[in-house]
């Protein structure tokens, strides 16, 4: 047996371009946007820019690298936005505020409140978690009742007025810069690292992608898929909650329906990415470059002379673009291993 | 030759015999039929008299099936002849066979449980009123009067679902009936019915018996077919092998002509001496499952370093008896008991860590399709290998040995799953349980679809586990597979188990005669 025929069949430039089409298509969107902007703007292709676009799609980022573990495993989590918004006005719950910011708040050291809100935001993860795996109600319903509860949750809390103060490592970490770089950035970029990490080396991420390529099948190798699921619901509620607490420093203030662009685009930047929608396929690098080109195309249409409403459509036409690549891709990939 | 015991009640012969002159309603003339190479009908010659209920019956692949599916207009394309009434007609689709007046009933009922029994009787062909509006008196008048043919008394407006498996079939009839068909071909219709339901169905056909419809009986169940039919048809690899008045059979005889004893030579697994040790230590024991469904009452025993076969038709809980042991299924009596201690699995994870291994009867439902070789291996183990960290390299190494052991092809580790052969996939689903030797093994329909080499590969393989000291639990509906592998049977029949062999001489007529 020879050792150097690592593949059984003769190489085909078909089939490994069906392979990959999910890796190569979003990559190719983001030269050609990038192409295209960087020609017709002058101030797009700028390095203040590009620090600009980074520091907008972070916030997205972080609650996008959650929402990946969750699509992978073929489930989805409708409620990351709302849970974003419910634990950054939670945590200006948990700070004093000005006089003039009429909420029945109750201030406690910084830390402490810091602390309260993860085990608020792991709590709902939980809730998710047992909805989904232990009733057994569809993702899809369930988040979409969670995300009714924490959008009912921000209400309660902050009955229309607006918080102002945080605690101040929120302040520090969400609207602060180190050597002229946002720590947003920085916090985005060790998120995804460790994301990529821990679903390309450990076991958990193993067991995530089989979950999703064959959930029947990793039962019955006895694979602990309840647990798998109920995992990455709650990565996913985490990863939303400290996306809103950095999200509400970055703003600046925290307030009801503040972050509801923020579920189409994080849902966006992962399957425009490329991750499979019928999980199993993808990862932190599809919802990498995902990010890019929502942040891009989001960024770029401000560059040139577009009316501001077709910026919308555009916006829709790509998503559907990506959409119709992914089933595409999902089917290639599917008969080029027949 | 062991006895055969016959645990059904004897059932009543047809009371009239129709004359050999009654007319033909039906002619098969010289049928072949064969598939990309498989000649899976040779020169059949069939026919059906008008007003009798005509069994057929033959092992999984003797043809029975493919000659009804031409019957009723499913396959089109075949070398014959057919003629319904005394001319020749040819059928394009179902559809059209129906219009000749043959239908079929299939044994996954094509019924909606949402609808009503009156919308499932006239599905597709609701009863229309001026202006497209549906006709709901009409329709619930009608479909009472037909259901009251077969002698059922149900109220149109009940939820299909909600209404017992039998009396749903009944109900599937009479669309066909209503549909004007005057041959009617039921594809296994007893394999989901309880005894009494049985005697409902034989009930409803006498019915239709006595109105001049003909009716052709498929089923595995010799008892049934003898006890309903006037002439039994017996098909062997593709031929006819003969067609017979019931009062000149006997189950017995009819066995001989389906497995051909004294014409053909004996094939492999064609029958097997079985000598059990019951002082081998006994690794699990089920005692009186039940699941409130498809098994009713199971006790089964595995010992350490033998294999237990579990024959009986589709259908007959084995599926569900397997995925109870492996902690699917909720079982709803009795206690499963493993190295002596009682355990309840509450799910597959618990199974696996607890020593038992199970390969289902569909490979898909194991492999993942798109992933190398060797991540389809580590699968099961890799809580073993790994602690949090992942090893590929040691999970490419263990995959090289099974790959080795096993001789699966192409020995790579890293090719697609999806670009190997059924035999080396079946390999595959069976190496991921044997980095760690489990306690139990469970195997489901083993050898199904294989070809004869990689067959005998997983006949090896199953046997060396056995001898290393696994309990092994074999199922399957094929007979050969069980009588090549067991060292002990239990036969199931409809849930319950019908006959348990461990000692002498065995072979495929009484698998046949007991299930």
């Amino acid at each position: 047996m020879s050792v150097t025929t690592e593949t059984a069949r003769p190489f085909s430039f078909g089939r490994f371009m069906a392979e990959q089409m999910r890796n190569i298509a979003p990559v190719f969107t983001l030269i050609v946007l990038v192409i295209f902007f960087a020609t017709q703007a002058e101030s797009f292709r700028t390095f203040d820019n590009f620090m600009n676009i980074l520091s907008q799609a972070s916030i997205t980022g972080i609650i996008a690298v959650g929402l990946t573990f969750v699509i992978l495993t073929a489930e989805i989590d409708l409620s990351v936005a709302a849970v974003a918004n419910a634990i950054g006005i939670l945590v200006a719950y948990f700070t004093i505020q000005p006089e003039y910011v009429n909420i029945a708040n109750i201030p406690v050291n910084g830390l402490i409140a810091i602390v309260l809100t993860l085990v608020a935001c792991f709590t709902i993860g939980l809730v998710t978690a047992f909805g989904v795996v232990g009733i057994g109600i569809p993702s899809f319903i369930m988040t979409l009742a969670m995300m009714q509860i924490a959008n009912g949750i921000s209400a309660m809390l902050v009955r229309g007025q607006i918080a102002y103060n945080f605690p101040d490592l929120i302040t520090a970490m969400g609207s602060g810069s180190i050597f002229g770089i946002k720590w947003t950035i920085i916090i985005c970029i060790v998120f995804m690292l460790v994301a990529h990490l821990v679903l390309t080396y450990t076991r958990f991420g193993r067991y995530v992608y089989m979950v999703g390529g064959n959930r029947e099948a990793a039962e019955y190798s006895g694979v602990n898929v309840k647990l798998i699921i109920a995992s990455v619901m709650i990565i996913g509620a985490m990863c939303s909650g400290i996306a809103g607490m950095l999200g509400v420093a970055y703003f600046g203030s925290a307030q009801q329906n503040q972050f509801d662009t923020y579920l189409l685009d994080a849902i966006a930047a992962v399957v425009v990415g490329g991750t499979s929608l019928f999980g199993g396929r993808g990862g932190i690098g599809n919802t990498i470059i995902g990010l890019l080109v929502l942040g891009v195309l989001n960024n770029g249409l401000d560059h040139i002379q577009i009316d501001s409403f077709l910026k919308i459509l555009i916006r829709g036409i790509i998503l559907l673009a990506a959409l119709v690549i992914n089933v595409y891709a999902q089917k290639l990939k599917e008969s080029a291993s027949d | 030759m062991a006895d055969i015991i016959n645990l059904a009640t004897g059932g009543t012969k047809p009371p009239a015999q129709p004359g050999a002159d009654t007319a033909l309603i039906l002619e098969m003339i010289k049928v072949s039929k064969s598939f990309g190479g498989v000649q899976a009908l040779q020169d059949v010659d069939f026919d059906l008299r008008e007003g009798e209920v005509h069994g057929l019956v033959g092992e999984n692949g003797a043809g029975k099936s493919t000659m009804m599916k031409i019957i009723a207009g499913v396959y089109h394309g075949f070398e014959g002849e057919m003629r319904v009434g005394g001319k020749q007609v040819k059928l394009g689709s179902p559809g059209e066979a129906l219009a000749a007046g043959i239908g079929m009933v299939h044994q996954e009922l094509s019924i909606v449980p949402d609808l009503t029994v009156a919308e499932n009787v006239f599905l597709g062909v609701q009863p229309l009123m001026a202006g497209g509006v549906v006709d709901w008196g009409r329709m619930k008048r009608e479909a009472r009067k037909q259901l009251a043919s077969l002698g059922l008394d149900i109220d149109p407006s009940t939820r299909m679902g909600s209404l017992p498996v039998g009396i749903q079939q009944l109900i599937e009839l009479s669309r066909v009936l209503f549909s004007g068909a005057r041959i009617i071909i039921l594809d296994e219709p007893t394999s989901a019915l309880s005894p009494p339901e049985v005697a409902r169905l034989f009930e409803a056909l006498g019915r239709l018996r006595e109105q001049g419809r003909t009716i052709v009986f498929i089923s595995h169940f010799l008892d049934d077919v003898l006890a309903i039919s006037d002439r039994v048809t017996v098909f062997r690899n593709g031929r006819k092998v003969v067609t017979e008045e019931t009062s000149n059979l006997t189950k017995e005889s009819v066995i001989s002509y389906m497995i051909g004893r004294g014409t053909a030579e004996m094939h492999m697994g064609e029958s097997a001496e079985l000598s059990t040790d019951n002082n081998l230590p006994v690794i699990l024991s089920a005692k009186n499952l039940s699941d409130g469904g498809m098994i009713r009452d199971i006790s089964i025993t595995l010992r350490k370093g033998e294999i237990t076969g579990v024959y009986g038709f589709m259908g007959c809980g084995q599926i569900e008896l397997a995925r109870a042991l492996f902690g699917k299924g909720k079982l709803t009596a009795g206690e499963i008991q493993l190295n002596g201690k009682t355990v309840s699995f509450r799910s597959t994870s618990s199974a696996r860590a607890a020593g038992i291994a199970y390969v289902p009867e569909n490979r898909r439902m194991m492999l993942f399709r798109t992933e190398p070789v060797y991540k389809n291996v580590s699968i099961a183990i890799l809580d073993k290998i790994d602690r949090i960290l992942l090893r590929p390299a040691r999970e490419r190494a263990i995959a090289q040995r099974h790959i080795e052991d096993l001789q699966i092809r192409p020995p790579l580790p890293n090719v697609a799953l999806g670009g190997l052969s059924g035999g080396n996939q079946q390999k595959v689903a069976l190496a991921k349980w044997l980095t760690e030797m489990p306690k139990v093994l469970i195997l489901s329909e083993p050898t199904r679809g294989m070809d004869v080499g990689a067959k005998e590969d997983v006949i090896r393989i199953v046997k060396s586990l056995r001898d290393k000291g696994v309990a092994i639990l074999v199922l399957s509906t094929e007979p050969e597979t069980i009588l090549t592998l067991a060292d002990r049977i239990t036969v199931l029949k409809r849930g319950t188990v019908a006959r348990e062999f461990t000692s002498g001489h065995v072979d495929k007529g009484d698998l046949l005669a007991a299930a």
